[in-house]
């Protein structure tokens, strides 16, 4: 990348450089926050390769389980912990996703910005709610059923 | 809109291939299991209420309209989990050929139908 800081001239031309120092070293560029949104999207989509065949076999393994059954399945701390994961991975990752669905076919400033935020809140809210439910099951389940 | 300066081609005057397809099946296919995790949160909720909450749940789950709920929501996943290993490995640099990205693609798709069936028998076994 010899190009950084050269304000893309030439090597050994003069040097025109508007940048700051410390812009360069952030290295967020022209779009504020750099790459972090498409390094979040891959590592939640890499997490989410790992989890969600496992939890498509626990959902199946549910059907038909009674309320307490289906508890007891959900509170083992191998099945309820990578369910957090989950929850905390999936949210996060439907949030990236969506934030990017909005930007590119919703045109109006104050109707997009109103969905972003719409998406931001409703999927920080819907992970809290999942592992407040996850942390009820997890918690007071064994306790039930003893 | 109306915009006076001249414009790119839009998709209509390109012959259709399987890659525009995948793409735009991938976000879509992303919204419906967005609406899905929200889905999932709802059905945590109901089973750590317990009770009432748990027995409409259920129920709802198991009719018909929730089964094919339910069919849509597994057959977006299972897309949208394979189309993503797809995107990761391009990511890594891999299957960048012409040839290959339409190999990828008729692959996830083959794999999608086989795995989304293969979920259902499971499914349907435990529990017609």
């Amino acid at each position: 990348m010899s190009n950084i800081g050269t304000g893309g001239a030439p090597a050994g031309a003069p040097r025109a450089e508007y940048r700051t120092p410390l812009k360069i070293a952030r290295g967020l560029g022209s779009a504020k926050s750099g790459v972090g949104h498409w390094w979040a999207q891959r590592v939640t989509a890499i997490l989410l390769v790992l989890l969600v065949p496992w939890l498509i076999g626990v959902l199946v393994s549910l059907i038909g389980l009674d309320l307490d059954s289906a508890r007891h399945v959900i509170a083992r701390p191998w099945n309820a912990i990578p369910l957090a994961a989950f929850v905390i991975a999936a949210f996060w990752h439907a949030k990236l996703g969506m934030q990017v669905v909005i930007e590119d076919y919703v045109h109006t400033r104050w109707v997009e910005i109103t969905l972003q935020l719409l998406v931001t809140f409703a999927c920080v809210l819907a992970a809290l709610a999942s592992l407040y439910a996850l942390g009820h099951i997890a918690l007071l389940a064994p306790t039930t059923l003893s | 809109m109306a915009t006076e300066r001249p414009l790119s081609p839009h998709l209509q005057v390109y012959r259709w291939q399987i890659t525009m397809t995948m793409s735009i099946l991938h976000r879509v296919t992303g919204v419906i299991i967005t609406v899905g995790a929200f889905a999932l949160a709802c059905w945590l909720l109901a089973l750590a209420s317990g009770g009432e909450h748990y027995v409409r749940a259920a129920a709802l789950l198991a009719s018909p309209f929730g089964k094919l709920v339910l069919f849509g929501f597994s057959l977006s996943l299972v897309y949208h989990l394979l189309n993503g290993i797809r995107h990761l490995l391009w990511d890594m640099g891999w299957g960048f050929e012409i040839p290959e990205f339409y190999r990828s693609g008729w692959t996830v798709l083959v794999l999608t139908i086989v795995f989304t069936v293969a979920i259902w028998f499971a499914a349907l076994k435990v529990h017609p």
